[in-house]
């Protein structure tokens, strides 16, 4: 499987090669070496799971994490943990790096199942220490940080408040106040429309009785973080009033945006910021296939069942694939009502001041920015988006507040050592760059 | 197995459960991960690898995701 190539690298072979150990790519990926493929799994983290089901798994998605972690290891896929892809050479090869090392690997057929990020969005004091993402202070709890007796509020928008919150307080924190800038109107459609997905009913039922104690305001977000060299307390706004709560941390995500920096560098087309799939996820690309977020924001069940099809027809099975067509329309639906619930409200784009930086990377304050027209004019002028994060974060946030498109990908889609980006330059031999 | 594991922060040991985060050492030590251009502290935000704000030097080696490694017993590491 493994040829030596000069030293420091390997290129490695794959009739399938899955990009993302989330549950898309662990579906997609044993599908596909359960039909007889050989197939190889790469993942930035050292554990499979993706961010939804990061290590520790916890009693709701533990069954089905490790249902889906042993049919990959049943089926006998490769799968390359600690592995970031960086660049695409040549078609049919992609360049990944670890924090050693750098590696080819070749594909016949891929399957991009990169996930989704939060996103941030900019407000005075939202740069200071333990003001963090709602998503990201679970993953460092997760990880290992202590929260017992700690104070978080947790703000934004989306259904990951109420589980971040309901998690949080399992651990021992002391969670007030949930806000949700949602209008009351519109969760009550959402709570309405529920009924047509009884276990989400379900879920949400128990989430509640988990936040017994806790404040959930609707039509209410962030409007300052206060502290010197950390968080110390925040201004939240509730049905038009302030209040001001002390807290040692503030989780805060504005729903999802999908990871489609590495479709697009491939030449896979997105429309309205979505990778664009057909019926048996084939992007525009035919031998690459996407699967999960990247496709629309509709959560585990629906990444499921996407990566599946993505793994059947990478091995010609559209006959089994067209089984499950109907299962992913019944969960599009609830991606689109997600998309309709949580639309974020104009009124979050009033909340940076002329000091707020909103480049975190550059350290670019919202008062240079607003002067452009576009993203290009901003980065070139002001090197909003071109620190180390590529525009991951800004990229969105500048997106909803000044209504940016943002531009053409470029390699690498992640900053990536010189050794690296030597072998595909071929100008600096992989062995002399030290 | 190790019941804890010890490494140093800017100089200062200190004691995190196995399988704990670099992040999570640098949050228990109390320190920022690095400080900005324009010099604000900073801390880790996105706690997926993304955001590229809980950057630090782990053992001489400069721009570690501190949310993305592991600790180690004698890690040291400064942040930037």
């Amino acid at each position: 499987m493994k040829t030596s190539r000069e030293a420091g690298h390997t290129t490695t072979r794959f009739e399938v090669l899955v990009v993302g150990g989330g549950p898309a790519g662990m579906a997609a990926a044993a599908r596909a070496a359960e039909c007889g493929l050989r197939v190889g799994l790469v993942d930035d983290n050292f554990r499979l799971g993706g961010q939804i089901w990061r290590s520790q798994p916890d009693a709701d998605s533990g069954a089905e994490a490790s249902k889906w972690a042993e049919r990959v290891f049943k089926a006998g896929v490769t799968v390359l943990y600690g592995l970031r892809v960086v660049d695409q050479p040549e078609a049919g090869i992609l360049l990944a790096e670890s924090s050693e090392r750098f590696s080819e690997l070749a594909y016949e057929k891929l399957v991009l199942a990169t996930g989704a990020r939060e996103r941030f969005l900019p407000f005075p004091g939202w740069t200071l220490p333990n003001v963090m993402g709602a998503g990201g202070l679970q993953a460092i709890v997760k990880s290992g940080l202590p929260i017992d007796g700690k104070r978080v509020v947790v703000a934004g928008t989306g259904p990951l408040l109420l589980a971040v919150a309901a998690y949080l307080r399992s651990h021992g924190a002391q969670v007030p106040l949930v806000c949700e800038q949602a209008t009351w109107g519109s969760l009550t459609r959402f709570g309405l429309a529920l009924s047509r997905w009884p276990a989400k009913v379900i879920q949400g039922l128990q989430l509640r009785r988990d936040l017994t104690g806790t404040r959930f305001a609707a039509n209410s977000w962030p409007l300052t973080a206060h502290g010197q060299q950390a968080l110390e307390s925040v201004t939240i706004t509730r049905a038009g009033r302030t209040e001001t709560i002390a807290c040692d941390y503030l989780a805060c995500g504005f729903h999802l945006v999908p990871n489609i920096e590495l479709p697009r560098l491939l030449g896979c087309t997105a429309t309205n910021g979505y990778v664009t799939v057909d019926d048996f996820q084939q992007t525009t690309i035919p031998s690459i296939f996407c699967a999960g977020e990247p496709t629309s924001i509709g959560g585990v069940e629906l990444a499921i069942i996407e990566g599946q099809i993505a793994g059947l027809a990478v091995a010609g099975r559209a006959a089994e694939a067209r089984l499950l067509f109907g299962k992913r329309e019944r969960a599009r639906r609830f991606a689109r009502l997600l998309d309709r619930t949580f639309q974020l409200r104009s009124e979050l784009s009033k909340l940076p001041s002329a000091e707020t930086i909103i480049c975190r990377c550059e350290d670019v304050l919202y008062s240079r920015l607003r002067k452009h027209t576009s993203w290009r004019a901003a980065k070139l002028h002001t090197r909003c988006g071109m620190g180390p994060c590529q525009g991951r974060v800004c990229g969105p946030a500048t997106q909803f507040l000044f209504n940016w498109n943002p531009d053409s990908v470029r390699p690498p889609v992640f900053p990536a050592r010189i050794e690296t980006m030597a072998a595909v330059t071929g100008q600096l031999e992989p062995s002399a760059a030290k | 197995m190790l019941s804890q594991v010890t490494l140093t922060v800017n100089g200062t040991q200190i004691a995190v459960p196995p399988g704990a985060t670099v992040a999570v050492a640098i949050m228990l030590a109390g320190q920022a991960c690095r400080t900005s251009v324009s010099g604000e502290p900073r801390g880790p935000l996105c706690g997926m690898g993304i955001c590229f704000e809980c950057r630090v030097a782990i053992d001489g080696k400069a721009h570690c995701r501190s949310c993305q490694v592991l600790c180690e017993e004698g890690m040291q590491v400064s942040t930037e």
